[in-house]
């Protein structure tokens, strides 16, 4: 830690704000809407004339009823009480690339000229948003190595269906349904992967790691590759942050048995420049584009998940993609794919995903890339090698090793030495106004947490967090009771256990839902029979 | 109030210090009290107590009298009611057996009890399948999956529960070795039984799976997987366990929780088979005609030689390796933290041979491919 780098004294705000619906009073409104003139409603008609008698509501919707400026304070209140990207050190959030997104980046997206749009206006119209498209894809080839891409899917697990979709019409076209039925994944490739693949009515075979390195188990792969296999879904480097260097002594055993390779790219942070799916013999990848290149991950907004393909598999992409017409000079909508999978998104997919990524790809240039990709993974081992030598805190599997954009350590001792572990760190550094996501499954890893600096953050900040983590597990063992009470310095204090989430009975998505079985924020009504 | 039991075996673990591998039996006991060992429970419990009092008000805590809990519970600052049990002056495996089936019949929510192999064996052998159950660990031997890791993470379970969480409980098995063999230098464990405990024992992650799916439903979704692929000519030799008693079940078939039974065309041929009638079956039907199916061990990956002795050497050298099936939820397999399957079938060449990569079964038309090593 450097010298100067000090654990700051924070407390967030806190305004005890009600929910939206308990700060409703009848009759007050925001906007008071002038009546009809009589001569305009003759000539028009009643704004809901038109509208079929059984599409209309008997009563209006129970919306809260306030003036503007009640909503106003209302939500900036609330934004006060959380810890978004734009204040806090965000390194915590592993897996999910919280990279700083430049402001520009979202006002091209938030622009006029491109909201003003309509998704059905004639593509003579939208010539610049399509030119972007296609120009996007250029770039997405480029760093993949792929032959033609697509920007449709809405996000990772949505790119990962198109995938699997892919496959699914591949194997059918062949007359191959009955015999290759299986897909191969890792137990440390995105849920997803696993999910989709049963979804599409595949089996799944899924690796675990060599105990040792961290590595999907090249010798289980070996025994679960067959002529069943239709083909292999896999991320690398997977959530350990351990690349996988045999990853092509993979993609070819499933080749010699004929089937296909998939490269879940959601995550490309640490690669971009240097790895290209292509090289290792894949047919398919996926860029999580609203996540390697400029956005940050989850809520940030409708994601983007960009799908590569090699040549063989461009008649099965989703329709439609975007071409180029050189005898015109025009760029068009491509329906004509012939054995495409159909349309899986409306319209365009997801422009400003697409926008914010094409600007940030344009303002690096290859050279950028590259050093972005060096930069997070070089973060990322200054991290591992303080975090290495933090009591209580471990890195399983690799030992030694460097990793690449992330790691998934483990706060096992901590919490055996202590009693303290992961759910008290999580809340205790809330304190320190930072974050530290609980990573999810497979919980191969016990206590897990997963931190992923990206090439954003500096030293200054990185050592901010270190030395928040450093001082918390100080407290742990000095006075575990600071943790078992957190946060202190919180917009809320230490709420509900996690059995809310596991007990569907517990459930409440919807405010009426809660209504109806709660009281209060956190305490349940009573126990539902 | 939360109705929480208290079992101290305050034995327990005597022997650890002394090189003793147990202190099962008067003589053995005999022998650590003379060579002055000190109690090891009373501190563990202690320190569960302590965690546990920040929540008094909402605890009606029960124990037994004198060594067995009143004397830790009163120092403790906790609140208890002491069971009208009367015991040994140098407690014995009856008096943990007694009050453990009074504590049941006093409608506890949670009988924590703290102790090893034996005292988990005394509990189960009290209360079968029918109470909730929570080991602390404190004896010499901890091969049971009933344990907590440590005293902290009891305490944390049981606060949990006592603050309204209801996770499903899920059975885990009661080991103990034959100490006599152990105190020669070899090692046998037995499946002595199951208790349910709850069912997030390593803390809240499999909460945060997200995962509504209960370990028997994912059990039942194995067993479906494996009736879809059974072959009515094969002969399928079934191990004990929960997961392989769900394919029985699925089937329609009873068979035995702790025993090995003979399936052929998803009927029971032959039930809780001895290793005999295993060579038996194997002659019958013809040894490539045979599969083996076995769960690994909670927490400890065993999947042959502990729990399934059974499945003897001699049996299992008459198969390949391939015909041995491994069925676990993704749960138990993660349980492992990364360690590979165990081996332990008395025969260390055998051992050597069967290391390698294992198909299991893990859900409905999931599998994963896992390794074993000695």
């Amino acid at each position: 830690m450097r010298a100067k780098t000090k654990i700051r004294d924070f407390h967030q705000a806190r305004w005890n704000e009600p929910i939206i619906f308990d700060l409703s009073t009848p009759g007050e409104r925001g906007i008071l809407l002038p009546e009809i003139e009589p001569e305009v409603e003759a000539s028009a008609g009643g704004a809901l004339d038109e509208l079929p008698g059984d599409l209309k509501r008997s009563n209006p919707p129970g919306l809260p009823e306030m003036a503007q400026m009640r909503v106003l304070k209302h939500y900036l209140r609330l934004s006060q009480e959380n810890l978004g990207a734009d204040l806090n050190v965000d390194i915590g959030q592993g897996t999910c690339t919280m990279k700083y997104s430049p402001k520009i980046n979202e006002q091209f997206a938030a622009s006029p000229q491109l909201s003003g749009l309509h998704p059905a206006q004639n593509e003579d119209t939208v010539q610049g948003t399509l030119e972007i498209m296609y120009q996007l894809e250029q770039f997405l080839k480029a760093i993949s190595g792929m032959d033609r891409f697509s920007l449709q899917p809405g996000g990772g697990s949505h790119a990962i269906l198109a995938i699997v979709s892919m496959i699914r019409a591949w194997v059918d076209d062949r007359g191959l349904s009955d015999t290759k039925d299986e897909i191969i994944t890792t137990i440390f490739s995105h849920p997803s992967n696993c999910a989709v693949a049963r979804t599409k009515g595949f089996k799944v075979i899924n690796i675990y790691p060599d105990p040792k390195t961290g590595r999907p188990d090249l010798e289980a792969f070996k025994e679960a590759v067959s002529e069943r296999t239709a083909a292999l879904l896999i991320t690398n480097p997977e959530d350990t942050g351990i690349y996988n260097e045999n990853i092509k002594e993979f993609t070819d055993l499933v080749h010699a048995h004929g089937g296909l390779c998939s490269y879940d790219q959601a995550n490309a942070n640490g690669i971009m420049g240097i790895t290209r799916a292509a090289n290792a013999k894949f047919d398919f990848c996926f860029f999580n584009i609203h996540k390697t290149f400029s956005s940050p991950h989850g809520c940030g907004g409708p994601g983007c998940g960009g799908v590569g393909v090699k040549e063989h598999l461009i008649p099965y992409l989703p329709v439609p993609l975007t071409s180029f017409d050189e005898a015109n000079n025009r760029y068009y909508l491509d329906y004509d794919v012939p054995k495409t999978i159909g349309k899986i998104k409306d319209y365009y997919g997801v422009i400003p995903a697409i926008i914010r990524a094409y600007a940030w790809i344009r303002s690096l240039g290859a050279e950028g890339l590259l050093e972005a990709a060096r930069v997070a993974v070089l973060n990322n081992n200054y991290i591992l090698n303080r975090i290495r030598a933090m009591k209580g805190a471990e890195a399983p599997y690799a030992e030694g090793e460097h990793r690449i954009e992330q790691v998934r350590y483990s706060f096992q001792p901590l919490k055996e030495e202590t009693g303290c572990g992961f759910d008290e760190v999580q809340r205790r550094i809330c304190d320190f106004m930072c974050h530290l996501w609980s990573s999810h499954e497979p919980f191969v890893v016990p206590e897990p947490f997963t931190i992923e600096p990206t090439e954003s953050y500096s030293r200054e900040e990185i050592d901010e967090y270190l030395a928040a983590l450093e001082k918390i597990i100080e407290e742990a063992y000095t006075n575990p009771d600071v943790l078992k009470t957190a946060p202190h310095n919180s917009s809320i204090h230490h709420i509900a256990e996690h059995e809310y989430l596991d007990d569907p009975k517990l459930w409440a998505v919807t405010w009426r839902m809660y209504n109806n079985r709660f009281e209060g924020y956190f305490e349940p009504k009573k126990e539902q029979q | 109030m939360f109705r929480l039991g208290l079992i101290i075996n305050p034995v327990a673990g005597m022997g650890g210090p002394l090189g003793l591998k147990g202190t099962d039996g008067e003589e053995i006991l005999e022998l650590v009290l003379k060579k002055g060992a000190l109690p090891q429970a009373p501190s563990r419990a202690a320190h569960v107590l302590k965690a546990l009092s920040q929540e008094k008000d909402k605890i009606c805590l029960l124990t037994c009298p004198g060594p067995m809990g009143a004397d830790t519970a009163s120092q403790c600052s906790m609140p208890f009611e002491t069971i009208p049990l009367e015991i040994n002056q140098k407690t014995l495996p009856e008096d943990t057996r007694r009050a453990a089936k009074m504590l049941q019949e006093s409608s506890v929510d949670l009988l924590l009890f703290v102790g090893g192999d034996g005292t988990a064996r005394d509990i189960g052998a009290a209360v079968g399948e029918r109470q909730l159950c929570l080991g602390v660990p404190a004896g010499v031997k901890m091969h049971s999956s009933v344990f907590a890791l440590s005293p902290h993470h009891a305490a944390e379970i049981a606060l949990g529960l006592i603050k309204g969480r209801r996770p499903q409980p899920r059975l885990a098995e009661i080991m103990d070795i034959d100490e006599e063999a152990f105190r020669a230098d070899q090692l046998r464990a037995r499946l002595f039984g199951y208790l349910p405990v709850p069912g997030s024992q390593r803390g809240l992650q499999v909460l945060k799976a997200g995962s509504s799916a209960s370990e028997k439903a994912k059990q039942q979704a194995i067993a479906a997987f494996f009736v879809e692929e059974m072959d009515p000519n094969r002969f399928y030799l079934i191990g004990p366990g929960t997961t392989t008693r769900a394919i029985l079940q699925a089937l329609g078939q009873i068979g035995t929780l702790l025993g090995v039974d003979a399936l052929q065309d998803g009927k029971i041929m032959g039930k809780d088979i001895n290793e005999n009638d295993c060579l038996a079956f194997l002659d019958q039907a013809g040894f490539e005609q045979a599969t083996i199916v076995v769960t690994p061990i909670g927490g400890q990956g065993f999947i042959l030689g502990r729990g399934n002795q059974q499945l003897s050497a001699e049996v299992v050298r008459r198969v390949s390796k391939k015909q041995i099936l491994v069925v676990a939820t993704p749960d138990k397999l993660q349980l492992l933290r990364g360690s590979p399957f165990r081996l332990d079938t008395g025969d260390p060449e055998l051992d050597r041979q069967l290391c390698g990569i294992y198909r299991v079964l893990t859900g409905y038309r999931e599998s994963a491919y896992y390794r074993a090593e000695l």
